[in-house]
């Protein structure tokens, strides 16, 4: 009897096992606190500066949302959804239409918008996505960018070459103007709409079941199979939930940074959200959010200051960040470096 | 039933009956396809033809469909959902009841005291042993009617295991839950089962009751070493 017990119990405790580095490590957090005494002291020496700052402020609440649905199909896929810019604009289109065209109120014309968007977002999990997942990475990579072509196709078919024009929920007024800093109800409206959807979201993913169960077929899909978690509904709402979140920022981004609805809309936008989810770190969408706030400051920040980026250099000053993020800090503020322990 | 992976057939030719109440244990070495039939019976990732029948009915389709009928299974590698909370585990565990109610929590409790404390820490922080055991607490919150365990003893320490299994044995006395095992443990297994399968390359080479098992010459010398 001892010899058959020995030889179950020669390999003790795990053999490999993972551990994750807490979240939010302290760089991270002194990181953050020196840029925002910072940001407000330049804010009180300089009026320029101050303003500079709130507008990259509101520029990087607009696509904030965007990242935050990036990452959400990141940690669900291993993959970031490159049409997840272009289904932003499509989903802005859809609110023209509905709004502007058919002359629905603007707020419920915004629900049926983002009901649609939801539908459209597990729609386009369902049938072009979960029929590759099994096979490789590089084939939902693929598929993802097929997805941005079609639907760039489709927008660009339906709806005229033009700028078209919608109105704007947010009077621009100001808002308020102390300090040399002035802030309109447009920038308030475009920050609260944002934000409240983002808090909505994460109220959902981690306070509720479908939440739990999301977040388990995300990152267990196995033993989520095993406890009766039907895996791709729940990564199907999860593509819905991402589209809604685009929807928002496309319609925010038309609405306070693009004032015009052309079928490039979300394209720069794509490749801001990607920076900012990078920089705050790919799995996290809270850093998602901070990345996106802090990748706008700086944007503009670097429009104002630095002469020649200009308007014209943003997007590779934007490739340049990324670079030097890859480089030097690839898990991002709030990233988890795996640690392997063998 | 058979059952392969891709072309590699593992299973062939197996029939195995699970008694309401009972614990059956499926003994056999490295790569005898223990671990199979437990998948086959879910159906996670294999090939598998031939009936499963369960309480009357036929047990297929996709392996969420069969956990929702009432097995749970315990995978290989305990299935722990490390990123999340030990009570996040508990609560996916009843995912598919309809209203998890304080006593099921409080039942489970009963059995795994010490999760009360360690209900916030993260589950991937737990030493093997409590995996385990959260493994089987999981696994009981849905009240299966069955549960399929994995190899329980395997990476853990004698005493741990004894109070796993342990612990088993009150649930299938106390609460009733048909409970299949697969063990390379034949010594543990057979002292806790009531009917046991022999398993030797894909197929049953021996079945019996635990004392037929546990009496018989050839068992004694490949499975209990005496």
């Amino acid at each position: 009897m001892a010899t058959a017990d020995a030889t179950a119990t020669t390999t003790t405790e795990p053999i490999v096992g993972r551990r994750r580095v807490p979240e939010a490590p302290n760089g991270t957090v002194i990181f953050l606190v020196g840029v925002v005494i910072a940001l407000i002291l330049g804010s009180l020496i300089s009026k320029t500066f101050g303003q500079t700052t709130v507008i990259g402020l509101v520029q990087g609440t607009s696509f904030a949302s965007l990242a935050v649905a990036l990452v959400i199909i990141y940690r669900a896929t291993g993959v970031f959804n490159f049409a997840q810019g272009e289904m932003a604009t499509a989903t802005t289109y859809v609110m023209y239409q509905i709004n502007t065209a058919w002359h629905v109120t603007y707020w419920l014309a915004f629900a049926l918008t983002m009901a649609f968007s939801f539908v459209f977002g597990a729609f386009c999990y369902v049938i072009f996505v979960r029929p590759v997942e099994r096979r490789s990475i590089v084939a939902v990579i693929i598929i993802t960018i097929a997805l941005f072509l079609l639907i760039d196709g489709i927008v660009q078919w339906i709806f005229p070459p033009e700028p078209l024009y919608m109105t704007s929920p947010f009077s621009v007024n100001v808002a308020f103007g102390g300090l040399g800093v002035g802030v309109n109800w447009a920038d308030v409206g475009t920050l609260l709409t944002t934000l409240g959807s983002v808090f909505l979201m994460f109220l959902l993913f981690n306070f509720t079941k479908l939440g739990l169960g999301m977040r388990a077929a995300a990152f267990r899909p196995g033993p989520a199979r095993l406890v009766g978690v039907r895996v791709s509904r729940m990564l199907a709402i999860g593509w819905g939930i991402a589209a809604i979140l685009g929807a928002v920022s496309g319609i925010m981004y038309e609405a306070t940074q693009a004032y015009v609805l052309t079928p490039q809309l979300m394209s720069n936008v794509l490749l801001y959200s990607f920076v900012s989810a990078t920089i705050g770190g790919l799995e996290s969408p809270f850093g998602a959010v901070v990345g996106s706030l802090l990748f706008g400051i700086i944007l503009s920040l670097a429009q104002q200051y630095v002469g020649f980026i200009g308007t014209e250099l943003q997007v590779p000053f934007a490739l340049a960040i990324l670079l030097v993020i890859f480089l030097f800090k690839p898990h991002g503020l709030f990233g988890k470096a795996e640690v392997a322990r063998v | 039933m058979d059952a392969a992976y891709g072309d590699l057939t593992v299973l062939r030719g197996i029939s195995l009956e699970v008694y309401d109440g009972q614990v059956i244990a499926v003994l056999g070495a490295n790569g005898a396809g223990k671990t199979t039939v437990l998948r086959t019976i879910s159906n996670v990732e294999v090939k598998r033809t031939g009936r499963i029948e369960f309480m009357g009915r036929q047990l297929r389709g996709a392996t969420e469909s069969i956990a929702r009928m009432g097995v749970a299974h315990v995978p290989d590698g305990r299935g722990t959902f490390s990123e999340f909370t030990v009570w996040e585990n508990l609560k996916l565990g009843a995912f598919c009841s309809k209203r998890p109610g304080k006593d099921d929590f409080a039942r489970v409790l009963q059995y795994f005291p010490w999760i009360e404390e360690r209900r916030e820490q993260e589950a991937g922080t737990l030493s093997g042993g409590e995996q385990q055991m959260l493994a089987l607490a999981r696994a009981f919150m849905a009240r299966p009617k069955v549960m399929l365990l994995d190899e329980p003893s395997l990476g853990l320490a004698p005493i741990i295991t004894a109070d796993i299994f342990r612990i088993i044995k009150e649930l299938n006395e106390n609460e009733g839950t048909t409970i299949l095992i697969v063990e390379q443990n034949a010594n543990l297994a057979l002292q806790l089962a009531h009917f046991a399968y022999v398993l030797e390359v894909g197929s049953i080479a021996m079945s019996g009751t635990s004392e037929q098992l546990q009496g018989n010459e050839q068992v004694r010398r490949s499975y209990l070493g005496y």
